[in-house]
């Protein structure tokens, strides 16, 4: 068997209320908080990209796994803003964290499913013995248009998780991906911001993946949502992964924890995996865990964890994704999230 | 070795000359040097110059400058060593003379700092690029954080600094080569803009174009030039670790005070027989730890000394008659000549209202970067 | 700034490997052939601590063209424990408040872009450790 041996996240400090965005485009920010469920985003400084986000969630994934990090035989990163078009981000994280050169590294894009599928290819290397360790990251410092309902959620953040087969903090029980072509939402080469089908993106694309992959893994393990202590789903907005637990039999308790978004946002790749991550902080030995991403485009990871007894012990080792998100924040106004999201126009 | 002597001078005014060219700069002023003592030829020529390259695109200034004053065929040579570029000049111009190699020689600076480059980032070309300039450090900055340890270690203040500027731009109203001969109050000073906490725009030299020149002969042979020659009694140079952080102190300037060791040491005076001062006011700070390590002030009254009239006009030990580099401007390839051109006038009784009467002795203290290169010259009135 | 140059540096850049002196014990950072204490050639590999502690610093407000959007920011040379002295900028924090004594954290960071076509440049900043306590 194979699992995650260590975990860390990384959430930057900045952040921006649903009310000052709505402000500036002359929106109800009511309507934002009740129908979206959105409190507030994180914003990543202009020091901040999913390289520096994976390399500091790396960091402590390797310090609660206690590891040598330059026996990671690979390293996946799965995000939506990768700083460069072409070149890769994984190989600045690697030389940052002392992992490798012995290493395989991709950067991996499948919308807001990328982190999960960095986690499920690492896990797949590790189980078939190819590499002793491999991590899968997801972050992300995500884009959405001024003025789109996408700028309430677009958020930075992201977390990392090593896989191993000895010293399991996770089992990792069962895994299932349920993929299809659904163009709900896209971003053409070249392109600043994401476009996507307003209400498209809901049933036909995030109800239809996220609850197909869930009910399959449900019949795969023979389990149902009671024997699970915890449940996270991808996070678009507040609303989506509350109306998709309650569908599947989830309750408010089980996928509190891991909801993370309504001060967070919307962390693209990032998203369940820090969703992930903040469950972890606090499970205890034998809880089970649901985790189902979803990425549009469209297909969902499904993954079922247990928490073996090593996990408490490891827990305070690294940055709770709890204190992060409640931790001390530098909120800033409309025009610095402006500069800080390069949307003014400066001479060079 | 041969005793060396100055014997002429010449110097444009400082500012913005926005009509005057890098070229141009440099041939009024050592036209002047040299129609002022009459000669006819050149053994050899230094050109100081920090960045021609970056402020201009020109580099190969020897041969340039050479050719632009009609002395095409003569050895010319630039200099550099950042803002310590005119200074270390000179003490190449005066080896040349010293050791018999040559008998006329022209120690020249020249700087060309308003042509569009980002000043900003070509001086910090002077600091520690991959240690200091990486990281987003700026030359204000580095003697920002000199003055803020040195605020840290010693108790000293924001007015401290300002007394720097109150007091060099009152000696730089009577120079009327200065950028900014005018007066400035503590409160002006105080309340200007903040460039990088602690120093504000007040605390900082100008960005200036200007160029200056002196010619060396040998001083048995100097009476033929000119009436008052000046002679050049001692030299030192010094450097220290590049990087502000690879220093043991921050707050101590030890290139200065090595530079001053040994221009003492060859000149066989101390501190106390001089009787006047340029030193490097770069920054308001620049001043109060270079007189400190020149051991022209006690380290306890060196903060205070500009406030108190110690280092005025009429004080115990005059600083920066000319204005400093704060209010006379700083093209920084020339400032270490126009320092001596300062001191050669003084010695020779020629400055006028700023005039230091009887002074015998003056040193000159010219340095680069953040204090990796110190030159100090003492200059004596014969 | 040139990528070769860029990725020379990477080791002490990304990684903070410096070199604790065989002669005299002084820790370089980032490492140099000869100790600049005592001339000493031996050397073994440190990776510094991801702590340090302000020595001086200031705040930049007119930043060269690279910096502009980040003016007005506190910048520092710090001291890690193991004795290495070096300048970051300090963020996350009001730069004002920033100033010798400060313990702080050492973060991964983008420090430079060249423009909008250039290479990305990464290395560490400071956070003030109070801040950072706080979360954890």
């Amino acid at each position: 068997m194979a699992g995650i041996i260590g975990y860390g996240a990384f959430i930057p400090r900045k952040r921006i209320t649903a009310e000052e965005i709505a402000r500036q485009w002359g929106k109800d920010p009511e309507t934002i908080r009740k129908g979206l469920l959105l409190e507030e985003k994180s914003v990543p400084g202009i020091d901040e990209d999913t390289i520096t986000i994976s390399v500091e969630a790396g960091a402590d994934a390797i310090t609660r796994a206690g590891i040598d990090p330059s026996k990671i035989g690979a390293l996946y990163i799965g995000s939506e803003s990768h700083p460069y078009a072409v070149k890769p981000s994984g190989t600045i994280v690697i030389d940052a964290l002392g992992i490798g050169p012995e290493v395989h590294v991709a950067d991996f894009e499948f919308a807001c499913k990328a982190g999960s599928e960095a986690m499920f290819v690492s896990l797949g290397l590790v189980e078939s013995g190819r590499v002793e360790y491999a991590m899968g990251i997801g972050a992300d410092t995500s884009q959405g248009a001024p003025d789109d309902a996408l700028e309430f959620s677009a958020s930075a953040g992201g977390a990392a998780f090593i896989f191993g087969k000895e010293n399991l903090l996770v089992d990792v029980l069962e895994t299932y991906s349920f993929t299809s072509d659904t163009p709900d939402f896209w971003r053409r080469e070249g392109e600043f911001y994401p476009r996507h089908g307003g209400r498209f993106t809901g049933e036909p694309a995030y109800f239809k993946h996220v609850l197909s992959a869930t009910r399959a893994i449900l019949d795969k393990t023979g389990l149902k949502p009671s024997d699970f202590r915890f449940a996270v789903f991808h996070m678009p907005n507040g609303k989506f992964p509350q109306q998709a637990g309650k569908k599947l039999g989830f309750t408010q308790e089980q996928m509190e924890t891991g909801w993370i978004v309504p001060t967070m946002g919307n962390t693209y790749s990032g998203s369940s995996p820090t969703g992930l991550a903040a469950i972890l902080d606090v499970a205890e030995p034998d809880d089970l865990i649901l985790m189902t991403s979803f990425g549009s485009g469209a297909g969902s990871d499904s993954f079922v964890f247990k928490a073996t007894e090593l996990l408490p012990g490891r827990q305070p080792l690294g940055r709770t994704v709890r204190s992060m998100l409640d931790g001390p924040k530098h909120y800033v106004t409309y025009g610095q999230y402006a500069k800080l999201r390069d949307k003014i126009i400066v001479n060079e | 070795m041969r005793e060396v002597a100055i014997v002429a001078a010449g110097m444009t005014p400082f500012g913005e000359l926005w009509e005057m060219s890098l070229r141009r700069l440099f041939a009024e002023a050592a036209l002047e040097a040299i129609t002022m003592a009459g000669v006819d030829h050149l053994d050899a020529i230094y050109v100081g110059n920090m960045s021609g390259g970056c402020f201009v695109g020109q580099e190969h200034l020897g041969p340039l400058m050479a050719d632009q004053i009609g002395m095409a065929g003569v050895p010319s040579t630039r200099v550099e060593s950042a803002c310590a570029s005119g200074g270390i000049a000179l003490r190449t111009a005066f080896f040349e003379v010293a050791s018999g190699a040559s008998d006329l020689v022209l120690a020249s600076g020249v700087e060309k700092m308003n042509d569009g480059a980002d000043a900003t980032n070509v001086l910090a070309t002077a600091a520690d690029q991959e240690l200091e300039v990486y990281h987003g450090i700026t030359f204000p900055g580095l003697y920002a954080m000199i003055a803020r340890a040195h605020m840290e270690a010693y108790g000293t203040t924001e007015e401290d600094l300002s007394w720097v500027s109150v007091k060099n731009h009152r000696h730089g109203a009577l120079n009327p080569k200065a950028q900014f001969p005018l007066e400035f109050t503590l409160e002006q000073v105080m309340n200007s803009t903040p460039v990088a906490e602690p120093l504000r725009l007040l605390h900082c030299s100008p960005v200036s174009d200007g160029a200056a020149a002196v010619l060396l002969c040998p001083l048995d042979q100097a009476k033929k030039y000119t009436d008052q020659p000046i002679k050049i009694l001692g030299t030192g140079q010094a450097t220290s670790a590049m990087a502000l952080a690879d220093r043991k102190d921050p707050t101590f300037l030890d290139s200065v005070q090595l530079s001053a060791e040994r221009a003492y040491t060859m000149a066989g005076v101390g501190p106390d027989d001089i009787d006047v001062a340029e030193v490097h006011d770069c920054f308001a700070i620049s001043e109060i730890c270079c007189i400190e390590a020149l051991g022209l002030v006690e380290r306890s009254q060196a903060a205070r000394a500009a406030a108190s009239g110690l280092t005025a006009l009429g004080g115990r030990i005059p600083v920066n008659t000319s204005g400093g580099l704060k209010a006379k401007g700083h093209p920084v390839g020339a400032t270490g000549i126009a320092q001596i051109i300062e001191i050669y006038e003084q010695l020779r009784g020629e400055s006028g209202r700023r005039q230091v009467q009887g002074a015998r002795l003056g040193l000159a203290q010219n340095m680069g970067g953040s204090g990796a290169s110190s030159v100090v010259h003492i200059l004596e009135r014969i | 700034m040139p990528s070769p140059r860029y990725w020379r540096e990477v080791p002490s850049r990304l990684r903070l490997e410096a070199a604790r002196c065989s002669g005299c014990g002084k820790v370089n950072y980032p490492p140099r052939p000869i100790c600049p204490g005592c001339r000493g050639k031996e050397s073994e590999p440190v990776t510094l601590s991801k702590t340090a502690t302000i020595i001086t610093s200031t705040v930049i407000h007119i930043a060269p063209d690279d910096f502009l959007f980040e003016a007005p920011y506190a910048i520092a040379i710090v001291e890690t424990p193991e004795g290495a002295r070096f300048m970051a900028q300090v963020v996350e924090c009001d730069p004002s408040s920033v100033g010798p004594g400060m313990d702080v954290s050492l973060e991964f960071r983008l420090i430079r872009k060249e423009a909008r076509s250039g290479i990305l440049c990464y290395g560490f900043k400071a956070v003030p450790t109070a801040s950072w306590e706080a979360q954890s």
